[in-house]
């Protein structure tokens, strides 16, 4: 039976190419871009190299104020603040302060090289999770004495010395400043913005004056807790802290707005501007529901219409199978089997739509050293999801026609040709 | 389940006098009524009909068009419901039927011949006339093919299997059609106006096909048709006008 409902739910397909088409098309593209979108967004947000253990990380990396005028101003905090208050905290298993990745300059040959070049303290190395093709990373000794060494990502390697192996020892310059290289990582992707860069070196040598008392700079600690259960303890003794530092403008600075967050709420607290609260991220997924869920819409409605009138059209085939002794029964299953079948071959293909999406993206040099993956959990939601229209579309008609008498099924069929 | 079908239980004839050729009533119908209701008028298309269909009979149904005998058939086929009167199938009223029963009885007593032929179009010739027993519990996908072959070969169509209902004339669907009702090898074949799309010579032929059924295998027909001349070669002439029988 199973069999004979799978032959003609084929020929189906086969013989009404439109209606497959547009089926298809919905079902697949609406998958396809699920993936995509969720595989972009897992690549800002999952535990990926090097923030592998981002379920134990806290990231502060941004800071408003409000000014007793009624302004506002967002910045990242300084490494003074950083340095002077958060490294004191005593929840986080490891503290690193880092300065955001700016652009430099090298020269090979007559020809300019842009690289990202970021200052890391020690710690920033056992915090993340490095993957080192040779050397090792820089220790406190050569912060403290602010050695002039640095760590290089494989594609800088590659670049500036046309080597990926057995770089370790020699010299890169930078924006006219000697390094001496320590060590080799993978290549981290771009949207990795708290860790990302293509050399890292010392903070200690950093331009800038980081003894300079003011609160916005441009730097980011990271926090490490124990276990991902203590993170939330981290994040209170955190906020005590912010609580306890003394105004350092009391005239002008009504109040200042400081936190740990996860990495999405370190992403969506200054895009929604929930500089005080948590509802940023409520905000955030609302939104994000409420999009994917309009974005289902289409493709849903689509499938519903197209099942109906497919189902309707096929109100004599109803008619006759009824007339032979099919039961109510086995008309609908016929009909689920048939929606299943259709269901899963757009899955199939919105799954290879968008493996090949990925592929592309991942080769184009839009992020830069970015590799996204399918992501087979979005995928069973998607196919799900479709899964639920498909059947809910087909059976509900089928079900309809299946009640009717026969021939009414039958003459409904002479009437409508 | 199997019991309901081969239960024949004897009855007294009903009221209806018929020249019958062997006293063993399948189809009965008593008072049967079929009242169409829509916004503007009523139809009566059926008014208190009572006929009984003997068991190897070959009737055929004439009556001017509109007259109710494609309402008449699709209730003695359970294709419909009365809006009043008893149906009796071997006997025992239909009213006693759960839907699974009467899907039964469908399947295996009962084989239709639809004047549009209602052939599947998604489906193969063979896949066509396989339908009925695809519903049939304990077929296997052999036997299956092996009866549909059988059936076809007996309408002529054996070199056609593989064709489409498209790629068809009009006599050779309607040979389908009657494959198909051939098929489940039913004790019942309803025929509305088999010929009534088709040229004489097919005509012939299909009225031949179906006479031979009903000498060699005994199988009950009964055939609605406009054709005076092919209802004369059947046992029985039922007329009708205006919802009730009239000879
Ligand atoms: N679904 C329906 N709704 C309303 N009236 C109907 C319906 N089906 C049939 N009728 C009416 O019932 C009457 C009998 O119709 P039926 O189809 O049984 O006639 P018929 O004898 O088969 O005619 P023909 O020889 O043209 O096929 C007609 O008057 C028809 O208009
Ligand atoms: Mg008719």
């Amino acid at each position: 039976m199973l069999l004979s409902y799978l032959k003609i739910a084929w020929k189906v397909l086969l013989r009404r190419k439109f209606f497959t088409f547009i089926s298809l098309f919905g079902i697949s593209f609406t998958l396809m871009v699920l993936l995509v979108v969720y595989s972009l967004f897992d690549h800002f947000l999952g535990p990926h190299y090097p923030e592998t253990r981002n379920n134990r990380m806290l990231y502060a990396n941004f800071l408003n104020m409000r000014f007793k005028s009624g302004g506002n101003q967002n910045s990242p905090p300084s490494y003074y603040l950083l340095n002077r208050f958060v490294r004191t905290l005593k929840e986080p298993e490891l503290i690193s302060i880092s300065s955001q990745f700016a652009p430099a300059s090298a020269y090979i040959s007559g020809k300019k090289l842009k690289l990202d070049l970021k200052y890391t303290d020690a710690p920033f190395w056992q915090l993340l999770e490095f993957n080192f093709l040779e050397g090792k990373p820089y220790t406190e000794p050569d912060v403290r004495s602010a050695a002039h060494v640095a760590v290089i990502n494989e594609a800088t390697a590659r670049q500036y010395f046309g080597l990926s192996r057995g770089v370790v020892g020699k010299t890169i310059e930078l924006d006219q400043t000697r390094y001496r290289v320590t060590g080799v990582v993978a290549d981290v992707p771009g949207m990795r913005i708290n860790t990302y860069a293509d050399v890292w070196v010392p903070i200690s040598l950093s331009t800038e004056d980081l003894q300079r008392t003011e609160f916005t700079g441009n730097h980011v600690a990271l926090l490490l807790a124990k276990s991902p259960a203590d993170v939330e303890q981290m994040e209170a003794e955190f906020d005590r802290m912010v609580r306890a530092i003394p105004n350092p403008d009391p005239k002008n600075i009504e109040q200042i707005n400081f936190h740990a967050d996860r990495m999405l709420a370190s992403i969506v607290r200054p895009l929604t501007g929930t500089y005080n609260t948590s509802k940023g991220l409520t905000m955030f997924y609302s939104a994000i529901s409420l999009l994917t869920l309009l974005f289902m819409l289409l493709p849903a409605l689509n499938l519903v219409n197209v099942n109906v009138s497919r189902i309707m059209e096929r109100s004599s085939e109803i008619g006759v199978r009824k007339a032979f002794g099919a039961t109510s029964g086995a008309l609908v299953r016929q009909f689920l089997v048939e929606n299943i079948f259709l269901t899963l071959v757009g899955a199939v293909v919105g799954l290879a739509l968008a493996w090949g999406s990925l592929q592309l993206l991942s080769n184009s040099s839009l992020v830069p050293y970015a590799q996204f993956g399918l992501n087979w959990r979005i995928f069973g939601w998607g196919l799900f999801i479709s899964l639920g229209f498909g059947l809910l579309s087909g059976v509900y008609p089928a079900y309809k026609m299946s009640r009717l008498q026969a021939v009414q099924a039958l003459r409904s069929a002479n009437s409508s040709k | 389940m199997e019991n309901i079908l081969t239960q024949t239980t004897a009855r007294p004839q009903a009221t209806a006098p018929a020249p019958v050729t062997s006293a063993q009533p399948v189809i009965q119908l008593r008072e049967i009524e079929k009242i169409y209701q829509t916004k503007t008028i009523e139809t009566v298309a059926l008014n208190r009909v009572n006929l009984t269909i003997n068991k190897g009979e070959f009737v055929s149904i004439m009556g001017p068009s509109g007259c109710g005998k494609s309402t008449l058939l699709s209730i003695m086929g359970l294709l419909d419901e009365p809006s009043g009167g008893v149906i009796e199938l071997d006997g025992r009223p239909v009213q006693a039927y759960s839907d699974r029963e009467l899907a039964a009885l469908r399947n295996q007593k009962i084989g239709f011949v639809f004047q549009s032929y209602h052939l599947i179009n998604d489906l193969s010739v063979l896949d066509n006339v396989e339908l009925p027993l695809l519903y049939r519990p304990g077929v296997g996908g052999k036997q299956r093919r092996e009866r549909a072959y059988a059936a076809l070969d007996k309408v002529g169509l054996s070199a056609r299997t593989g064709h489409f209902p498209s790629q068809l004339s009009g006599g050779q669907r309607q040979r389908v059609a009657i494959a198909r009702a051939l098929a489940g090898r039913p004790e019942i074949i309803l025929a509305d106006e088999p010929t009534g799309n088709l040229d004489s010579v097919m005509g012939e032929e299909i009225m031949e096909l179906l006479l031979n059924l009903n000498r060699q295998e005994g199988t009950t027909i009964v055939m609605v048709t406009h054709d005076e001349q092919q209802a004369r070669r059947t046992q029985r002439l039922i007329r009708f006008f205006d919802g009730s029988q009239v000879s």
